[in-house]
Protein backbone atom coordinates (compact mmCIF):
# COMPACT_ATOMS: atom_id res chain seq x y z
CA UNK A 1 0.00 0.00 0.00
CA UNK A 2 1.21 3.49 -0.85
CA UNK A 3 1.07 6.05 1.95
CA UNK A 4 -0.21 9.55 1.19
CA UNK A 5 -1.25 12.56 3.25
CA UNK A 6 -4.73 14.08 3.07
CA UNK A 7 -5.40 17.36 4.87
CA UNK A 8 -8.98 18.44 5.48
CA UNK A 9 -9.72 22.11 6.13
CA UNK A 10 -13.02 22.88 7.78
CA UNK A 11 -14.10 26.50 8.23
CA UNK A 12 -17.29 25.74 10.16
CA UNK A 13 -17.77 27.80 13.29
CA UNK A 14 -20.49 26.05 15.30
CA UNK A 15 -20.21 22.87 17.33
CA UNK A 16 -21.34 20.53 15.87
CA UNK A 17 -21.13 22.05 12.41
CA UNK A 18 -22.61 20.80 9.16
CA UNK A 19 -19.41 22.01 7.47
CA UNK A 20 -17.39 19.61 9.61
CA UNK A 21 -19.97 16.89 8.99
CA UNK A 22 -19.53 17.26 5.23
CA UNK A 23 -15.75 17.39 5.65
CA UNK A 24 -15.80 14.13 7.59
CA UNK A 25 -17.99 12.39 5.03
CA UNK A 26 -15.74 13.54 2.22
CA UNK A 27 -12.54 12.46 3.94
CA UNK A 28 -13.91 9.07 5.03
CA UNK A 29 -15.23 8.37 1.53
CA UNK A 30 -11.96 9.50 -0.05
CA UNK A 31 -9.97 7.27 2.32
CA UNK A 32 -12.15 4.32 1.34
CA UNK A 33 -11.83 5.05 -2.39
CA UNK A 34 -8.07 5.47 -2.04
CA UNK A 35 -7.75 2.19 -0.14
CA UNK A 36 -9.41 0.42 -3.06
CA UNK A 37 -6.69 1.84 -5.29
CA UNK A 38 -3.96 0.65 -2.91
CA UNK A 39 -3.34 3.98 -1.18
CA UNK A 40 -3.50 4.47 2.57
CA UNK A 41 -4.45 8.03 3.41
CA UNK A 42 -3.13 9.60 6.57
CA UNK A 43 -5.88 12.13 7.33
CA UNK A 44 -5.37 15.34 9.31
CA UNK A 45 -8.27 17.70 9.96
CA UNK A 46 -7.65 21.41 10.51
CA UNK A 47 -10.46 23.39 12.14
CA UNK A 48 -9.93 27.02 11.19
CA UNK A 49 -11.91 28.21 14.20
CA UNK A 50 -9.03 27.04 16.43
CA UNK A 51 -6.63 29.16 14.40
CA UNK A 52 -8.77 32.29 14.01
CA UNK A 53 -6.66 34.52 16.27
CA UNK A 54 -3.38 33.27 14.85
CA UNK A 55 -4.61 33.85 11.30
CA UNK A 56 -5.39 37.49 12.15
CA UNK A 57 -2.03 37.89 13.90
CA UNK A 58 -0.29 36.45 10.84
CA UNK A 59 -2.00 39.04 8.72
CA UNK A 60 -0.78 41.82 11.02
CA UNK A 61 2.76 40.63 11.72
CA UNK A 62 3.66 38.70 8.59
CA UNK A 63 4.53 35.45 10.32
CA UNK A 64 2.63 32.47 11.73
CA UNK A 65 2.63 31.44 15.36
CA UNK A 66 3.31 27.75 16.16
CA UNK A 67 -0.18 26.21 15.73
CA UNK A 68 -0.86 28.05 12.47
CA UNK A 69 2.65 27.33 11.27
CA UNK A 70 2.04 23.63 11.84
CA UNK A 71 -1.21 23.83 9.90
CA UNK A 72 0.50 25.68 7.03
CA UNK A 73 3.27 23.11 6.94
CA UNK A 74 0.74 20.25 6.92
CA UNK A 75 -1.12 21.84 4.00
CA UNK A 76 2.10 22.44 2.09
CA UNK A 77 3.25 18.85 2.61
CA UNK A 78 -0.16 17.31 1.85
CA UNK A 79 -0.69 15.11 -1.21
CA UNK A 80 -4.31 16.20 -1.37
CA UNK A 81 -6.66 18.72 0.24
CA UNK A 82 -10.34 18.76 1.00
CA UNK A 83 -11.62 22.23 1.94
CA UNK A 84 -15.11 22.99 3.18
CA UNK A 85 -16.45 26.45 3.91
CA UNK A 86 -19.83 27.63 5.08
CA UNK A 87 -21.44 30.23 2.82
CA UNK A 88 -21.43 33.65 4.48
CA UNK A 89 -22.94 36.65 2.70
CA UNK A 90 -22.99 34.92 -0.67
CA UNK A 91 -19.36 33.77 -0.61
CA UNK A 92 -16.76 31.79 1.32
CA UNK A 93 -16.35 32.85 4.93
CA UNK A 94 -13.80 35.55 5.72
CA UNK A 95 -11.90 33.20 7.99
CA UNK A 96 -11.64 30.62 5.20
CA UNK A 97 -10.28 33.19 2.76
CA UNK A 98 -7.92 34.62 5.38
CA UNK A 99 -6.33 31.20 5.91
CA UNK A 100 -5.41 31.10 2.22
CA UNK A 101 -4.43 34.79 2.25
CA UNK A 102 -1.63 34.09 4.73
CA UNK A 103 -0.57 30.79 3.16
CA UNK A 104 2.48 30.95 0.90
CA UNK A 105 1.17 31.67 -2.61
CA UNK A 106 3.00 28.65 -4.04
CA UNK A 107 1.93 26.18 -1.34
CA UNK A 108 -0.91 24.72 -3.40
CA UNK A 109 0.68 24.65 -6.83
CA UNK A 110 -0.29 21.39 -8.58
CA UNK A 111 -1.94 20.03 -5.42
CA UNK A 112 -5.22 18.13 -5.91
CA UNK A 113 -7.97 20.00 -4.06
CA UNK A 114 -11.57 18.95 -3.53
CA UNK A 115 -13.86 21.97 -3.02
CA UNK A 116 -16.97 21.84 -0.88
CA UNK A 117 -19.37 24.25 0.79
CA UNK A 118 -22.41 24.24 3.02
CA UNK A 119 -25.32 26.66 3.34
CA UNK A 120 -28.87 26.91 4.61
CA UNK A 121 -30.32 26.79 1.11
CA UNK A 122 -29.44 25.36 -2.28
CA UNK A 123 -29.74 28.85 -3.79
CA UNK A 124 -26.08 29.40 -2.77
CA UNK A 125 -24.75 26.33 -4.53
CA UNK A 126 -22.97 28.28 -7.30
CA UNK A 127 -20.61 29.71 -4.64
CA UNK A 128 -18.40 26.77 -5.49
CA UNK A 129 -18.15 27.95 -9.08
CA UNK A 130 -18.03 31.73 -8.71
CA UNK A 131 -15.98 32.01 -5.51
CA UNK A 132 -14.03 28.88 -4.60
CA UNK A 133 -12.98 27.67 -8.05
CA UNK A 134 -11.41 31.02 -9.11
CA UNK A 135 -9.55 31.25 -5.80
CA UNK A 136 -7.92 27.85 -6.27
CA UNK A 137 -7.34 28.51 -9.96
CA UNK A 138 -5.36 31.59 -8.87
CA UNK A 139 -3.41 29.45 -6.40
CA UNK A 140 -2.68 27.05 -9.28
CA UNK A 141 -4.09 24.05 -7.47
CA UNK A 142 -5.37 21.05 -9.40
CA UNK A 143 -9.10 21.37 -8.78
CA UNK A 144 -11.08 18.13 -8.70
CA UNK A 145 -13.87 18.39 -11.32
CA UNK A 146 -16.71 17.48 -8.95
CA UNK A 147 -17.24 19.97 -6.13
CA UNK A 148 -19.74 19.23 -3.39
CA UNK A 149 -22.40 21.51 -2.02
CA UNK A 150 -24.69 20.60 0.88
CA UNK A 151 -27.72 22.68 1.85
CA UNK A 152 -29.70 21.98 5.03
CA UNK A 153 -32.23 19.96 3.03
CA UNK A 154 -29.51 17.57 1.89
CA UNK A 155 -29.10 16.30 5.44
CA UNK A 156 -32.63 14.82 5.37
CA UNK A 157 -32.64 11.03 5.66
CA UNK A 158 -33.62 10.37 2.04
CA UNK A 159 -31.30 12.80 0.43
CA UNK A 160 -28.23 11.58 2.36
CA UNK A 161 -28.69 8.30 0.56
CA UNK A 162 -29.65 10.23 -2.57
CA UNK A 163 -28.01 13.02 -4.57
CA UNK A 164 -25.58 14.33 -1.88
CA UNK A 165 -24.25 10.84 -1.19
CA UNK A 166 -23.73 10.36 -4.91
CA UNK A 167 -21.81 13.63 -5.30
CA UNK A 168 -19.63 12.85 -2.28
CA UNK A 169 -18.74 9.48 -3.75
CA UNK A 170 -18.01 10.86 -7.19
CA UNK A 171 -15.81 13.68 -5.84
CA UNK A 172 -14.01 11.33 -3.43
CA UNK A 173 -13.32 8.84 -6.21
CA UNK A 174 -11.92 11.61 -8.42
CA UNK A 175 -9.66 12.85 -5.63
CA UNK A 176 -8.49 9.33 -4.77
CA UNK A 177 -7.59 8.63 -8.43
CA UNK A 178 -5.67 11.91 -8.61
CA UNK A 179 -3.67 11.05 -5.48
CA UNK A 180 -3.02 7.49 -6.63
CA UNK A 181 -1.46 8.45 -9.96
CA UNK A 182 0.86 11.11 -8.51
CA UNK A 183 4.27 11.08 -6.87
CA UNK A 184 4.25 12.18 -3.21
CA UNK A 185 4.26 15.95 -2.64
CA UNK A 186 7.69 17.57 -2.43
CA UNK A 187 8.22 20.45 -0.01
CA UNK A 188 10.76 23.07 -1.04
CA UNK A 189 12.81 24.80 1.65
CA UNK A 190 12.35 28.58 1.24
CA UNK A 191 15.77 29.20 2.81
CA UNK A 192 17.64 26.83 0.52
CA UNK A 193 19.94 28.33 -2.07
CA UNK A 194 18.92 27.10 -5.51
CA UNK A 195 21.48 28.92 -7.67
CA UNK A 196 24.97 30.11 -6.82
CA UNK A 197 26.23 33.65 -7.26
CA UNK A 198 27.77 33.23 -10.71
CA UNK A 199 24.54 31.73 -12.00
CA UNK A 200 22.45 34.52 -10.46
CA UNK A 201 24.60 37.23 -12.07
CA UNK A 202 24.39 35.50 -15.44
CA UNK A 203 20.59 35.34 -15.28
CA UNK A 204 19.86 38.95 -14.29
CA UNK B 1 31.92 43.43 19.48
CA UNK B 2 30.09 46.58 18.44
CA UNK B 3 26.91 47.77 20.13
CA UNK B 4 24.62 50.45 18.86
CA UNK B 5 21.16 51.54 17.87
CA UNK B 6 19.27 51.71 14.61
CA UNK B 7 16.36 53.94 13.72
CA UNK B 8 13.67 53.54 11.08
CA UNK B 9 12.88 57.27 11.35
CA UNK B 10 9.13 56.92 11.81
CA UNK B 11 7.04 59.89 12.87
CA UNK B 12 4.36 58.28 15.02
CA UNK B 13 1.76 59.73 17.35
CA UNK B 14 2.53 59.06 21.01
CA UNK B 15 -0.47 56.87 21.94
CA UNK B 16 -0.32 57.95 25.59
CA UNK B 17 -0.61 61.69 24.86
CA UNK B 18 -2.03 61.82 21.32
CA UNK B 19 0.82 64.12 20.36
CA UNK B 20 2.60 63.79 17.00
CA UNK B 21 6.05 65.36 16.70
CA UNK B 22 6.72 67.58 13.70
CA UNK B 23 9.30 66.55 11.09
CA UNK B 24 11.56 69.36 12.32
CA UNK B 25 11.33 68.06 15.88
CA UNK B 26 11.96 64.41 14.99
CA UNK B 27 14.92 65.32 12.79
CA UNK B 28 16.55 67.33 15.60
CA UNK B 29 15.65 64.55 18.06
CA UNK B 30 17.43 61.91 16.00
CA UNK B 31 20.61 64.00 16.13
CA UNK B 32 20.25 64.26 19.92
CA UNK B 33 19.66 60.51 20.12
CA UNK B 34 22.73 59.72 18.00
CA UNK B 35 24.92 62.04 20.06
CA UNK B 36 23.60 60.51 23.25
CA UNK B 37 24.40 57.03 21.93
CA UNK B 38 28.06 58.08 21.83
CA UNK B 39 27.83 59.74 25.25
CA UNK B 40 26.58 56.56 26.91
CA UNK B 41 29.35 54.50 25.31
CA UNK B 42 27.69 52.90 22.31
CA UNK B 43 29.69 52.25 19.13
CA UNK B 44 27.24 52.49 16.24
CA UNK B 45 24.34 54.63 15.06
CA UNK B 46 22.48 53.41 11.97
CA UNK B 47 19.70 55.25 10.16
CA UNK B 48 17.08 53.92 7.76
CA UNK B 49 16.04 55.24 4.36
CA UNK B 50 12.43 55.82 3.33
CA UNK B 51 10.72 57.77 0.61
CA UNK B 52 7.24 57.96 2.02
CA UNK B 53 5.38 59.34 5.00
CA UNK B 54 5.39 58.87 7.99
CA UNK B 55 9.20 58.60 7.75
CA UNK B 56 11.62 61.51 7.59
CA UNK B 57 14.88 59.89 6.56
CA UNK B 58 15.05 60.14 2.77
CA UNK B 59 18.64 61.39 2.80
CA UNK B 60 20.66 59.46 5.39
CA UNK B 61 24.13 60.67 4.38
CA UNK B 62 23.11 64.30 5.02
CA UNK B 63 21.91 63.42 8.52
CA UNK B 64 24.90 61.18 9.21
CA UNK B 65 27.36 63.87 8.09
CA UNK B 66 25.76 66.34 10.48
CA UNK B 67 26.02 63.77 13.28
CA UNK B 68 29.61 62.97 12.31
CA UNK B 69 30.53 66.62 12.80
CA UNK B 70 29.24 66.49 16.38
CA UNK B 71 30.64 63.13 17.48
CA UNK B 72 34.13 61.69 17.89
CA UNK B 73 34.00 57.90 17.96
CA UNK B 74 30.52 56.92 16.80
CA UNK B 75 30.48 54.59 13.78
CA UNK B 76 27.82 55.78 11.33
CA UNK B 77 25.84 53.25 9.40
CA UNK B 78 22.52 52.74 7.65
CA UNK B 79 19.53 50.49 8.20
CA UNK B 80 19.17 50.18 5.32
CA UNK B 81 20.43 51.92 2.16
CA UNK B 82 18.22 51.00 -0.78
CA UNK B 83 20.44 49.24 -3.31
CA UNK B 84 17.47 48.67 -5.62
CA UNK B 85 16.06 52.15 -6.22
CA UNK B 86 19.15 54.30 -5.62
CA UNK B 87 21.64 54.82 -8.40
CA UNK B 88 24.76 52.89 -7.34
CA UNK B 89 26.88 55.74 -8.69
CA UNK B 90 25.22 58.15 -6.27
CA UNK B 91 25.66 55.69 -3.38
CA UNK B 92 29.37 55.40 -4.25
CA UNK B 93 29.75 59.19 -4.28
CA UNK B 94 27.65 59.97 -1.20
CA UNK B 95 29.23 57.41 1.08
CA UNK B 96 32.80 58.11 -0.05
CA UNK B 97 32.09 61.78 0.76
CA UNK B 98 30.73 60.84 4.18
CA UNK B 99 33.75 58.64 4.72
CA UNK B 100 36.10 61.61 4.21
CA UNK B 101 34.07 63.97 6.37
CA UNK B 102 33.77 61.46 9.22
CA UNK B 103 37.42 60.34 9.07
CA UNK B 104 36.38 56.85 8.05
CA UNK B 105 33.66 56.32 10.65
CA UNK B 106 31.21 54.97 8.11
CA UNK B 107 29.88 51.68 6.83
CA UNK B 108 26.57 50.86 5.24
CA UNK B 109 23.92 48.18 5.23
CA UNK B 110 22.24 47.48 1.92
CA UNK B 111 18.63 46.41 1.68
CA UNK B 112 16.08 46.05 -1.08
CA UNK B 113 13.17 47.92 0.49
CA UNK B 114 9.68 46.48 0.65
CA UNK B 115 7.49 49.53 -0.01
CA UNK B 116 5.83 48.74 -3.34
CA UNK B 117 5.29 52.26 -4.75
CA UNK B 118 8.88 53.39 -4.06
CA UNK B 119 10.11 51.23 -6.92
CA UNK B 120 7.98 52.84 -9.65
CA UNK B 121 8.60 56.31 -8.17
CA UNK B 122 12.26 55.70 -8.91
CA UNK B 123 11.58 54.04 -12.24
CA UNK B 124 12.12 50.48 -11.04
CA UNK B 125 10.07 47.28 -10.73
CA UNK B 126 9.78 45.55 -7.33
CA UNK B 127 9.62 42.17 -9.07
CA UNK B 128 13.21 42.75 -10.18
CA UNK B 129 14.29 43.43 -6.57
CA UNK B 130 16.92 40.69 -6.38
CA UNK B 131 18.44 41.29 -9.84
CA UNK B 132 18.56 45.05 -9.05
CA UNK B 133 20.35 44.36 -5.76
CA UNK B 134 22.85 42.08 -7.50
CA UNK B 135 23.66 44.29 -10.46
CA UNK B 136 23.68 47.59 -8.59
CA UNK B 137 26.00 46.25 -5.93
CA UNK B 138 28.33 44.74 -8.53
CA UNK B 139 28.70 48.25 -9.95
CA UNK B 140 29.06 49.93 -6.54
CA UNK B 141 31.76 47.41 -5.60
CA UNK B 142 33.66 48.19 -8.80
CA UNK B 143 33.31 51.98 -8.51
CA UNK B 144 35.06 51.95 -5.13
CA UNK B 145 37.86 49.67 -6.27
CA UNK B 146 38.66 50.73 -9.82
CA UNK B 147 39.70 54.27 -10.69
CA UNK B 148 38.36 54.33 -14.23
CA UNK B 149 35.25 52.31 -14.82
CA UNK B 150 33.75 51.08 -18.08
CA UNK B 151 30.50 49.38 -17.34
CA UNK B 152 27.33 48.18 -18.96
CA UNK B 153 24.38 46.48 -17.29
CA UNK B 154 20.69 45.86 -17.57
CA UNK B 155 19.25 48.49 -15.25
CA UNK B 156 21.35 51.62 -15.62
CA UNK B 157 22.74 53.72 -18.43
CA UNK B 158 26.27 52.51 -19.36
CA UNK B 159 29.42 54.21 -18.09
CA UNK B 160 32.49 54.95 -20.22
CA UNK B 161 35.66 56.15 -18.48
CA UNK B 162 33.82 57.15 -15.34
CA UNK B 163 35.58 57.90 -12.07
CA UNK B 164 33.51 58.08 -8.92
CA UNK B 165 34.69 60.97 -6.74
CA UNK B 166 35.81 61.45 -4.09
CA UNK B 167 37.80 58.23 -4.10
CA UNK B 168 37.28 56.17 -0.92
CA UNK B 169 39.33 57.46 2.01
CA UNK B 170 42.85 55.94 1.86
CA UNK B 171 41.53 53.87 -1.06
CA UNK B 172 39.69 51.71 1.46
CA UNK B 173 36.01 51.30 0.51
CA UNK B 174 33.47 51.53 3.35
CA UNK B 175 32.61 48.12 4.78
CA UNK B 176 29.29 46.82 3.47
CA UNK B 177 26.69 44.71 5.24
CA UNK B 178 23.90 43.07 3.27
CA UNK B 179 20.56 42.93 5.03
CA UNK B 180 17.78 40.47 4.29
CA UNK B 181 15.02 38.80 6.24
CA UNK B 182 14.51 35.70 4.15
CA UNK B 183 16.08 35.90 0.71
CA UNK B 184 18.84 33.29 0.49
CA UNK B 185 20.17 35.07 -2.61
CA UNK B 186 21.23 38.04 -0.46
CA UNK B 187 23.05 35.80 2.04
CA UNK B 188 24.82 34.30 -0.98
CA UNK B 189 25.71 37.76 -2.27
CA UNK B 190 27.20 38.81 1.08
CA UNK B 191 29.16 35.56 1.26
CA UNK B 192 30.47 35.86 -2.30
CA UNK B 193 32.04 39.26 -1.65
CA UNK B 194 33.16 38.44 1.87
CA UNK B 195 31.00 41.32 3.11
CA UNK B 196 28.97 41.36 6.31
CA UNK B 197 25.47 39.98 6.71
CA UNK B 198 22.97 41.87 8.84
CA UNK B 199 19.81 40.13 10.01
CA UNK B 200 17.10 42.56 11.02
CA UNK B 201 16.05 39.83 13.45
CA UNK B 202 13.27 41.87 15.08
CA UNK B 203 9.62 41.37 14.08
CA UNK B 204 10.30 37.76 13.02
CA UNK B 205 10.77 34.36 14.65
CA UNK B 206 14.41 33.61 15.35
CA UNK B 207 14.35 30.64 12.94
CA UNK B 208 14.48 33.03 9.96
CA UNK B 209 17.63 34.66 11.29
CA UNK B 210 19.16 31.33 12.22
CA UNK B 211 18.65 29.85 8.75
CA UNK B 212 19.89 32.92 6.90
CA UNK B 213 23.01 33.32 9.05
CA UNK B 214 23.78 29.62 8.76
CA UNK B 215 23.59 29.81 4.94
CA UNK B 216 25.72 32.98 4.87
CA UNK B 217 28.40 31.40 7.08
CA UNK B 218 28.58 28.22 4.96
CA UNK B 219 28.88 30.17 1.73
CA UNK B 220 31.42 32.63 3.24
CA UNK B 221 33.67 29.65 3.88
CA UNK B 222 32.86 28.19 0.44
CA UNK B 223 34.11 31.37 -1.24
CA UNK B 224 37.37 31.22 0.72
CA UNK B 225 37.05 34.27 2.96
CA UNK B 226 37.77 32.28 6.12
CA UNK B 227 36.04 29.66 8.19
CA UNK B 228 32.27 29.83 8.68
CA UNK B 229 32.65 31.13 12.22
CA UNK B 230 34.81 34.00 10.95
CA UNK B 231 32.02 35.46 8.81
CA UNK B 232 30.83 38.95 9.84
CA UNK B 233 27.33 38.89 11.30
CA UNK B 234 25.18 41.70 12.67
CA UNK B 235 21.83 41.41 14.41
CA UNK B 236 18.99 43.72 15.28
CA UNK B 237 17.22 43.65 18.61
CA UNK B 238 14.31 45.43 20.21
CA UNK B 239 14.15 46.19 23.92
CA UNK B 240 12.36 48.36 26.41
CA UNK B 241 13.72 48.49 29.94
CA UNK B 242 12.92 49.57 33.43
CA UNK B 243 14.77 48.53 36.57
CA UNK B 244 11.55 46.86 37.62
CA UNK B 245 10.44 44.54 34.81
CA UNK B 246 6.71 44.99 35.51
CA UNK B 247 7.08 48.75 35.08
CA UNK B 248 8.80 48.15 31.75
CA UNK B 249 5.79 46.16 30.53
CA UNK B 250 3.33 48.71 31.88
CA UNK B 251 5.13 51.65 30.27
CA UNK B 252 5.74 49.99 26.92
CA UNK B 253 2.39 48.27 26.43
CA UNK B 254 0.49 51.25 24.94
CA UNK B 255 3.34 51.82 22.47
CA UNK B 256 3.40 48.13 21.61
CA UNK B 257 -0.38 47.86 21.24
CA UNK B 258 -0.48 50.80 18.82
CA UNK B 259 2.84 50.33 17.02
CA UNK B 260 2.67 50.68 13.23
CA UNK B 261 4.32 47.31 12.54
CA UNK B 262 2.60 44.88 14.90
CA UNK B 263 0.00 46.96 16.74
CA UNK B 264 -3.55 45.70 17.27
CA UNK B 265 -2.31 42.17 16.63
CA UNK B 266 -0.61 39.73 18.99
CA UNK B 267 -0.18 40.54 22.66
CA UNK B 268 3.11 41.94 23.93
CA UNK B 269 3.65 38.65 25.75
CA UNK B 270 3.07 36.57 22.58
CA UNK B 271 5.27 38.80 20.49
CA UNK B 272 8.04 38.68 23.11
CA UNK B 273 7.94 34.90 22.93
CA UNK B 274 7.84 34.66 19.12
CA UNK B 275 10.41 37.38 18.30
CA UNK B 276 13.52 38.83 20.00
CA UNK B 277 11.49 41.68 21.57
CA UNK B 278 12.46 41.96 25.24
CA UNK B 279 10.51 44.18 27.61
CA UNK B 280 11.81 43.94 31.14
CA UNK B 281 14.74 44.62 33.44
CA UNK B 282 18.28 45.29 32.17
CA UNK B 283 19.19 41.83 33.47
CA UNK B 284 16.50 40.23 31.30
CA UNK B 285 17.80 42.13 28.28
CA UNK B 286 21.33 40.93 29.02
CA UNK B 287 20.24 37.31 29.27
CA UNK B 288 18.11 37.38 26.13
CA UNK B 289 20.79 39.11 24.09
CA UNK B 290 23.50 36.69 25.20
CA UNK B 291 21.14 33.94 24.03
CA UNK B 292 21.30 35.20 20.43
CA UNK B 293 24.80 33.75 19.95
CA UNK B 294 23.44 30.31 20.70
CA UNK B 295 21.65 30.27 17.36
CA UNK B 296 23.80 32.56 15.17
CA UNK B 297 27.25 31.87 16.63
CA UNK B 298 29.75 34.52 17.71
CA UNK B 299 28.79 37.72 15.98
CA UNK B 300 30.21 41.18 15.51
CA UNK B 301 27.48 43.79 15.77
CA UNK B 302 24.35 44.17 17.88
CA UNK B 303 22.01 47.08 17.13
CA UNK B 304 18.89 47.89 19.15
CA UNK B 305 15.74 49.62 17.98
CA UNK B 306 15.04 52.33 20.56
CA UNK B 307 13.20 55.29 19.02
CA UNK B 308 9.99 54.20 17.35
CA UNK B 309 6.25 53.81 17.79
CA UNK B 310 5.90 57.34 19.17
CA UNK B 311 8.18 56.99 22.20
CA UNK B 312 9.04 60.55 23.33
CA UNK B 313 12.63 61.78 23.20
CA UNK B 314 12.97 61.84 26.98
CA UNK B 315 12.07 58.15 27.22
CA UNK B 316 14.42 57.21 24.39
CA UNK B 317 17.31 59.02 26.11
CA UNK B 318 16.50 57.24 29.39
CA UNK B 319 16.51 53.92 27.55
CA UNK B 320 19.92 54.79 26.12
CA UNK B 321 21.16 55.61 29.64
CA UNK B 322 20.13 52.17 30.85
CA UNK B 323 21.55 50.47 27.77
CA UNK B 324 24.88 52.28 28.11
CA UNK B 325 25.23 52.03 31.89
CA UNK B 326 23.82 48.63 32.76
CA UNK B 327 23.48 46.45 29.68
CA UNK B 328 26.27 47.03 27.19
CA UNK B 329 29.20 46.91 29.65
CA UNK B 330 28.06 43.46 30.82
CA UNK B 331 27.38 42.29 27.25
CA UNK B 332 30.83 43.46 26.12
CA UNK B 333 32.51 41.48 28.88
CA UNK B 334 30.36 38.37 28.50
CA UNK B 335 30.50 38.21 24.69
CA UNK B 336 34.27 38.79 24.76
CA UNK B 337 34.72 35.97 27.28
CA UNK B 338 32.81 33.58 25.01
CA UNK B 339 34.41 34.55 21.69
CA UNK B 340 37.33 32.38 20.44
CA UNK B 341 40.47 34.31 19.42
CA UNK B 342 40.18 33.43 15.71
CA UNK B 343 36.77 35.12 15.37
CA UNK B 344 37.37 38.66 14.07
CA UNK B 345 35.78 41.91 15.24
CA UNK B 346 33.58 43.95 12.91
CA UNK B 347 35.78 45.64 10.30
CA UNK B 348 36.41 49.37 10.76
CA UNK B 349 38.27 51.82 8.58
CA UNK B 350 41.35 51.42 10.80
CA UNK B 351 41.30 47.62 10.62
CA UNK B 352 40.68 47.59 6.87
CA UNK B 353 43.50 50.11 6.30
CA UNK B 354 45.88 48.04 8.44
CA UNK B 355 44.94 44.93 6.48
CA UNK B 356 45.54 46.72 3.20
CA UNK B 357 48.98 47.97 4.29
CA UNK B 358 49.84 44.48 5.51
CA UNK B 359 48.95 43.00 2.11
CA UNK B 360 51.03 45.69 0.40
CA UNK B 361 54.07 44.91 2.60
CA UNK B 362 53.69 41.22 1.86
CA UNK B 363 53.69 41.98 -1.85
CA UNK B 364 56.76 44.23 -1.47
CA UNK B 365 58.61 41.57 0.53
Amino acid sequence: MKQRKLVVISAGLSQPSSTRLLADQLSATTAKAAAQLGVTLDVQVIELRDLAHEITDNMLTGFAKPALKQAQEAVTAADALITVTPVFSAGYSGLYKSFFDVLDKDALVDKPVLLAATAGTARHSLVLEHALRPLFAYLRATIIPTSVFAASDDWGANSVEGPLRGRIERAAAELAREVERREPAVVTDPFALTTDFAEMLKNL
Amino acid sequence: MQFGIFSVSDITTDPTTGRTPSEAERIKDIVTIAKHAEEVGLDVFALGEHHNEPFFSSSPTTTLAYIAAQTKTLQLSTATTLITTNDPVKIAEDFAMLQHLSDGRVDLTLGRGNTGPVYPWFGKDIRAGIPLALENYALLHKLWREHIVDWEGKFRTPLQSFTSTPRPLDDVPPFVWHGSIRSPQIAEQAAYYGDGFFANHIFWPKEHTQRMVQLYRQRFEHYGHGSADQAIVGLGGQVFMHRNSQDAVKQFRPYFDNAPVYGHGPSLEDFSRETPLTVGSPQQVIERTLGFREYVGDYQRQLFLMDHAGLPLKTVLEQLDLLGAEVVPVLRKEFAARKPAHVPDAPTHASLLAKKNETKEEVAA
